[in-house]
């Protein structure tokens, strides 16, 4: 029987992780050596977790399934990082940023989780500018701050729009130090399938070679996953190709419960769909809106070109419903406006795009000024839709862009499996239903440079877990489970091909498990997707062997998993009778179209134990907010 | 908005295993021009699979141009035609109807074709491997203000830190030099006061990493700085020479 326990540390809010880190135990510094620890991705949390880990003398295993860590899609994220420094003299302080994080979650996040950010957020920036990472400056010498949406203190911290870049590369610096130095042994092209508990605690993984086809198997005393978030379910979204859900899936087919499933977020700034062929939705930073004005015709089908639509017929619908935060309302709230005005026949020519104006930025700033701050973006936009964004408004659409659930985790970010700790976007702890802008890439090195030092101390102090090695049997047995379904895959020989699949779940995902939810809907979507997964394991063809590079034997693997996890979405957020963050439930709420919370009944992390196939159980992990109280949530 | 679809002879390098010698097949495609050119892949991939053939295998990830994952020769150049944009923000709008393209690995002897348009780059991590980084352990940063960086230095130190690792200098250079690359991450730590310690240290090594790798000289033909999809100057390679020869000299200075 599973009974789960956040450990969340007695004490003042702002004394439980001081106290924390005190009352942990600790490995003399001789004994680190002997204790092996694998890491699964590296992204920002597992960079940073990889490296910070090996300097404290672990013998440390990193795994990625790209041909270099640097290619984790941490890498993508555009517009910066936030950090509670107050640089600006703007009212800005660990309580502040905690305070806005919580409320940004809509009151669905652990308030003591968020509050250790808040307090490490500062460190990192300190961190990486040690790392030599050229974060923007002013010509004064010091950093320089931009605003992110949900906020109303600069506090963004940025290198041009390529802070995830930047971030990443200075976290895998610090990880080839660790390889240069022998600390950390990096194996690429490998993807985790599976792990391997001994005794009920996590011992190993096993992955798939990805240039040989060979299964092979590593063991350790505590494996971290640190493999990113699931919003490629939707087949499109602002994920990179490869991201997927495997790694988080497997473990939680092994006894990790998943929390949350169905808190996604819609980032309200990505280009619209062009057509049939298209192979994900592209980003435009949320940076943007600091400048940039959303607007929608009054009209129903104005065909006319943005520039013919005089002001007066223009409609500002976010600085007309949020006067106080306007055009940096949050993501949510933002995307929900522009599905409402599109879903009314406002949008762009009637279809579903918004406009995103930068002209009055122009005239006040100069083009020179815009180019500075956005030029990467504005070129990147120009070359993928062929308009010119300082003549013409931006079109954009929201589009699925990052997951706030995950693998349910206490304060140590311990999962439900002793041993298998979980870090970043792949868990679930600190956005609650919706994540505010630029507080990833804060989570992830959190994670991963400040917190997981301290609680792996502890967990292999206080367990003392003993060495497994990998002629046990039971990674015997793990492995030849995930060699016989690659060869069930494999068999099928079918006529119908992976994405062909995968774009059909993904269209009933983004109907019916998207932005709007309502019961009739999810229930439907449940039985579609079921349906789709058993015309899957009947028709999919996979050309090629098990034995080589197979790129169409990967794609097919991950899809395995979407099925279920769509399902488990689908479930939660039936389960979820309120509305909150990223999760609109069409029955709930109020006049204006705001989302409708209940606090009475859904003040909980909803976390689910596998049961069988198509089968949860539900354990409930309450959420008592002992200093922000829970309000309707308002930006008005 | 219906628009008229282009048709397109395609020779694509084809290439069992890195010991397989390799060739170039034709296809024949139909696509929207307002798809990507890794888009235009995947749909013919989709056809190839449906008539249970293999897939052409290439790289992409992020299809932003940031990942630095996906890496093609199309007509003779590295990333195709366009100037600095990787191959994933490469759009059919840049070719005409009836247009025949030949599509490639990158081709160095440092980077080995692994299957059809695949190559193994991981040569790149090993010269970041030695010494390519600040040696600084995480805790005890002090304050990111508490050393003031002008902003034209901080600019100059992001220009090269914005190399995506594609390895598309390599494929356009006739030496396959990695000059470019190399010099892109030392230049970014010899800008700025936080790589100072290490400066020549971190240069001496990395060079000898790369030489050791098999990546050949600079001749100073520039055709690197015009394929780089990010437009990183090769007065890198200027300044890692200069502190290359410094470094010579200061480990002569510190025998003595």
């Amino acid at each position: 029987m599973i009974k789960l326990d956040s450990k969340i540390p007695a004490g003042h809010i702002s004394e439980k992780w001081t106290n924390h880190k005190f009352n942990m135990k600790l490995v003399n510094p001789a004994n680190k050596r002997k204790f092996d620890i694998i890491v699964v991705g590296t992204g920002l949390a597992g960079a940073s977790a990889a490296a910070s880990l090996g300097e404290l003398g672990y013998k440390v295993k990193a795994f990625t399934f790209h041909d270099s860590a640097r290619r984790a899609h941490s890498i993508s994220a555009q517009g910066g990082i936030n950090a509670a420094k107050n640089y600006q003299n703007d009212g800005d302080s660990v309580y502040r940023l905690f305070y806005d994080t919580v409320k940004g979650g809509d009151f669905r996040a652990r308030e003591a989780n968020v509050h250790r950010l808040a307090e490490v957020s500062g460190n990192i920036i300190d961190q990486c500018v040690a790392q030599g990472v050229p974060f923007a400056r002013e010509y004064g010498g010091l950093l320089d701050n931009r605003s992110f949406g949900g906020a109303q203190v600069s506090r963004t911290f940025y290198a041009r729009g390529q802070t995830g870049q930047q971030l990443l590369l200075g976290a895998v610096s610090a990880l080839n130090r660790q390889i240069d130095l022998g600390n950390v042994k990096l194996y690429t092209r490998r993807e985790m399938l599976d792990v391997v508990i001994v005794d009920g605690f996590a011992k190993g993984i096993v992955c798939r070679n990805l240039l040989t086809g060979e299964f092979e198997t590593y063991s350790a005393h505590a494996v971290v996953l640190a493999t990113g978030g699931y919003s490629n379910v939707f087949f499109l979204s602002t994920n990179a190709m490869n991201c997927n859900v495997t790694a988080i899936w497997r473990a939680h087919k092994r006894g990790a419960l998943f929390a949350n499933p169905c808190f996604t977020q819609i980032h309200p700034t990505c280009l619209p769909l062009h057509g049939e062929s298209q192979s994900k939705l592209t980003l435009m930073s949320e940076s943007l809106r600091n400048d940039g004005r959303v607007w929608v015709s009054k009209k129903k089908g104005d065909i006319r070109n943005p520039n013919d639509i005089p002001e007066e017929e223009r409609d500002y619908y976010l600085e007309r419903k949020y006067p106080s935060f306007g055009n940096l309302a949050p993501r949510d709230i933002s995307s929900r406006a522009a599905k409402e005005a599109c879903d009314e026949g406002r949008g762009v020519k009637g279809g579903d795009a918004v406009y995103l104006d930068f002209s009055d930025a122009i005239k006040r700033l100069g083009q020179k000024v815009i180019e500075e701050r956005y030029g990467n973006l504005f070129e990147m936009y120009e070359n993928i839709t062929g308009e010119n964004p300082y003549k013409v408004p931006m079109m954009i659409y929201p589009a699925p862009h990052y997951t706030m659930g995950g693998l349910w985790v206490d304060y140590n970010l311990m999962s439900t499996i002793p041993g298998l700790f979980v870090l970043g976007e792949a868990n679930f702890s600190d956005h609650g239903a919706n994540r505010l802008g630029a507080s990833a890439l804060m989570q992830g090195l959190a994670d991963g440079y400040f917190v997981i030092p301290y609680t792996m101390g502890d967990y292999l102090a206080s367990y003392k877990p003993t060495a497994v090695k990998t002629d046990h049997p039971e990674f015997a047995k793990v492995t030849n489970e995930v060699k016989d379904l690659t060869n069930k895959l494999l068999s099928i020989k079918g006529k119908r091909t992976v994405d062909d699949i995968h774009k059909q779940l993904g269209r009933i995902m983004w109907n019916k498990v998207g932005m709007g939810r309502n019961e009739k809907g999810l229930k439907e979507a449940i039985n579609e997707i079921r349906e789709l997964k058993s015309e899957f394991w009947k028709h999919v063809t996979i050309p090629g062997s098990g034995n080589d590079v197979n790129q169409t034997l990967e794609r097919a693997g991950r899809l395995v998993d979407y099925f279920e996890l769509g399902e488990l979405m689908a479930l939660d957020a039936l389960n979820r009778n309120e509305s909150c963050g990223g999760h609109f439930r069409e029955e709930y709420q109020y006049e204006d179209g705001e989302a409708k919370r209940n606090d009475e009944e859904y003040s909980y992390v909803a976390a689910w134990e596998f049961a069988g196939e198509s089968k949860w159980n539900l354990h409930k992990e309450p959420l008592v907010f002992e200093y922000v109280k829970p309000a309707i949530r308002s930006y008005k | 908005m219906e628009t008229k679809k282009l048709n397109l002879k395609l020779n694509i390098w084809r290439q069992k295993n890195t010991n397989s010698v390799g060739s170039f097949v034709e296809y024949s495609v139909q696509v929207s021009p307002d798809a990507s050119f890794l888009e235009m892949l995947d749909e013919l991939n989709n056809s190839l699979e449906l008539k249970n053939e293999e897939a052409v295998h290439f790289e992409s990830d992020c299809r932003e141009g940031i990942c630095g994952t996906c890496g093609l020769v199309i007509n003779g150049r590295p990333h195709g035609p366009l100037a600095k944009i990787a191959t994933c923000q490469l759009h059919m709008r840049n070719f005409k109807d009836g247009e025949t393209i030949w599509v490639e690995p990158f081709r160095a002897k440092a980077f080995p074709v692994i299957k059809d348009l695949m190559v193994d780059r991981s040569g790149f991590d090993k010269i970041l491997q030695a010494g390519g980084y600040v040696s600084f352990n995480t805790g005890g940063a002090p304050d990111g203000n508490a050393i003031p960086i002008s902003k034209e230095i901080s600019s100059l130190a992001m220009d090269a830190a914005a190399c995506i690792g594609c390895g598309a200098c390599v494929a356009a250079c006739k030496n396959a030099s990695a000059m470019l690359f190399v010099s892109a991450k030392v230049s970014q730590y010899a800008l700025l006061p936080q790589g100072q310690p290490e400066r020549y240290r971190r240069v001496e090594r990395m060079v000898t990493v790369m030489d050791e790798l098999g990546f050949g000289s600079c001749t100073n033909t520039y055709a690197c700085e015009a394929e780089c999809p990010k437009g990183i100057s090769v007065t890198n390679i200027a300044r890692m020479n200069r502190d290359f020869v410094m470094a010579k000299v200061m480990s002569k200075e510190i025998e003595v």
